[in-house]
């Protein structure tokens, strides 16, 4: 049974589409990165699976079971948690109120707030300090960690790199590696190439709302993923949802 | 010692504004809803408490018992029927349909009651006019004192709840981002619902204390939520403190207006209020032209 199915999934903002009838499936523990340009529909879809972005078609399940029209907290609850795009972290709340607040979904697990201050560090000594106040790999940091408190099945990673530092960056995903270790189904949603291809154990690459390249990061080259992320290879390559 | 037996009973006042604006200001802060039907629904509480006292013979404080949970009530089928669904339409509909609903609660309540006015003062014996007198000139009223109290602890609880409970997170995170609380598993709708509620229990509080302290008809709502508003914009929208500094700055005001003439009553807090709202304005253009003079320097 795989962790979790989308089946011909599309979403819309308007009349446009987003996201055009794509389908995956990802097995326990896998991390997979989707990749393309900004308007492919990678937050979208990502946000559509969390259930913060009605569906138009298509359906979700996770670990078999249908999401239906489960919406966001409900999806939550079930085990799918979202780090959204640009952190959206309570800004009037504490460190630790995000924390707490996340942790409040009722799902036991690995993840506490110690659990999360380990992981990572550079929270330990701001866990009281406003969610405003910190820089952005900080507030990064906080994101994860407020996703990781509810304890997911399904962790959604939208953009973690964004803004940040470069070494803001690294601590993030040498803390993403213990996310990963720890059996975590992930999608990572990244510009990053060399970061995707390096993290993730498959990676999809989207254009304009559809899957135009698929495969094992092990088996993908850049010039490949770029032929794809560029729309140079429209022949949609074999098993990848038309 | 006039102005400073003036002063005592404005900050007594106040107390009783802060209580009023006190569940304005929450809906505010929480949902950015004006409630134009706070002050009539505060009236519908009056009224359950003065049935109740009058036609059962229960006493004010314990029918607060019964009242309050109603009013929770209320404020859940409120949210739920009224602004849930008007807030949809976009900023101004959740005025208009509140303004809409104070209309008929004003008119239901003078087609059962008539337009005589009632007090909740009889069947408390004495407490509405006895005082402490502290010199020869200065008294403090003992039901004054009681409603002050019963606002600094209002708000406290408000404020205690909203910092260390799961559900005040929950409200704080909601009021924030809603689109995002649903992302850590906060079910906004509930949240909304709940805060809601616990608006309008704080407006049953605020019934009961102007039913104690004056009389009131069916039509007495929009005066309380002229206060309501005006102690909740002075002390900050949506600041819980700062309602309470709101409503004693308004109560102050209104009592050394009334030493001057007895029309300064009104004119003092209206005058106090728009005061506030023109240094707000032009603090908040000085504070953008220095940010604009700012840029303007690092630009050149």
């Amino acid at each position: 049974m795989s962790a979790l199915q989308v089946d011909n999934l599309v979403a819309r903002h308007g009349l446009l589409q987003a996201v055009r009838g794509v389908s995956f499936r990802m097995e326990k523990g896998e991390t997979l990165a989707l990749v393309g340009a900004n308007g492919a529909g990678k937050t979208t879809l990502l946000r559509a699976i969390a259930g913060a972005h009605p569906l138009h078609s298509g359906r979700v399940f996770l670990d078999g079971a249908d999401l239906g029209a489960a919406r966001a907290h409900e999806r939550t609850r079930r085990g799918v948690a979202l780090v959204p795009e640009g952190r959206r972290l309570f800004a009037g709340m504490s460190v630790e109120d995000n924390l707490r607040l996340a942790g409040g979904v009722g799902r036991s697990g690995l993840w506490t707030i110690d659990t999360v201050l380990e992981t990572f560090p550079n929270l330990k000594a701001r866990r009281k300090a406003l969610a405003a106040s910190l820089s952005g790999g900080e507030q990064q940091a906080a994101a994860i960690g407020r996703a990781l408190m509810t304890n997911p099945e399904v962790l959604l990673l939208d953009e973690v790199s964004l803004g940040l530092s470069p070494v803001a960056v690294e601590r993030v995903y040498s803390s993403l590696e213990t996310l990963m270790r720890s059996g975590v189904t992930i999608v990572l949603v990244e510009q990053d190439l060399n970061r995707a291809l390096r993290v993730a154990s498959r990676v999809i690459c989207m254009l304009e709302g559809r899957f135009v390249a698929e495969g094992k990061a092990s088996e993908m080259t850049r010039e490949e993923i770029t032929a794809a992320y560029f729309g140079l290879n429209r022949a949609a390559p074999a098993g990848v949802s038309p | 010692m006039i102005l400073v037996n003036q002063i005592i009973q404005g900050i007594l006042l106040g107390g009783y504004y802060a209580l009023i604006a006190c569940g304005l200001s929450f809906m505010f802060g929480v949902m950015r809803i004006i409630n134009l039907a706070h002050g009539a629904l505060a009236i519908l509480a009056a009224y359950g408490l003065f049935v109740l006292a009058d036609t059962y013979e229960i006493s004010p404080f314990l029918a607060l018992i019964v009242v309050l949970p109603a009013m929770a009530a209320i404020g859940w089928l409120l949210q739920r029927g009224i602004l849930e669904r008007s807030a949809r339409g976009g900023v101004l509909t959740p005025i208009l349909s509140t303004f809409g609903l104070a209309i008929v609660i004003e008119n239901l309540l003078f087609q059962r009651f008539g337009a005589d006015t009632r007090s909740l003062a009889p069947f408390v014996d004495t407490l509405s006019y006895d005082s402490w007198s502290l010199t020869e000139d200065i008294g403090v009223g003992k039901l004054a004192a009681l409603i002050l109290l019963a606002a600094v602890v209002e708000l406290g609880g408000l404020q205690l709840l909203l910092q260390h409970t799961q559900i005040g997170c929950a409200i704080r995170a909601t009021a924030e981002d809603a689109d995002t609380a649903g992302l850590v598993g906060v079910d906004a709708r509930f949240v909304k619902g709940v805060a809601t509620a616990i608006a309008m229990v704080t407006v049953g509080v605020a019934g009961a204390a102007l039913a104690l302290r004056a009389t009131f008809d069916p039509y007495a709502g929009p005066m309380q939520l002229i206060f309501a508003f005006e102690a909740t914009v002075i002390g900050g929208a949506g600041s819980l403190w700062g309602t309470l500094i709101g409503g004693i700055i308004l109560g102050v005001a209104q009592s050394l207006g009334a030493q001057v003439s007895p029309q300064g009553f009104f004119l003092a807090g209206h005058g106090v209020f728009l005061a506030i709202i023109l240094i707000r304005v032009f603090a908040s253009e000085g504070a953008l032209q220095a940010r604009f003079a700012a840029l303007t320097r690092r630009s050149s």
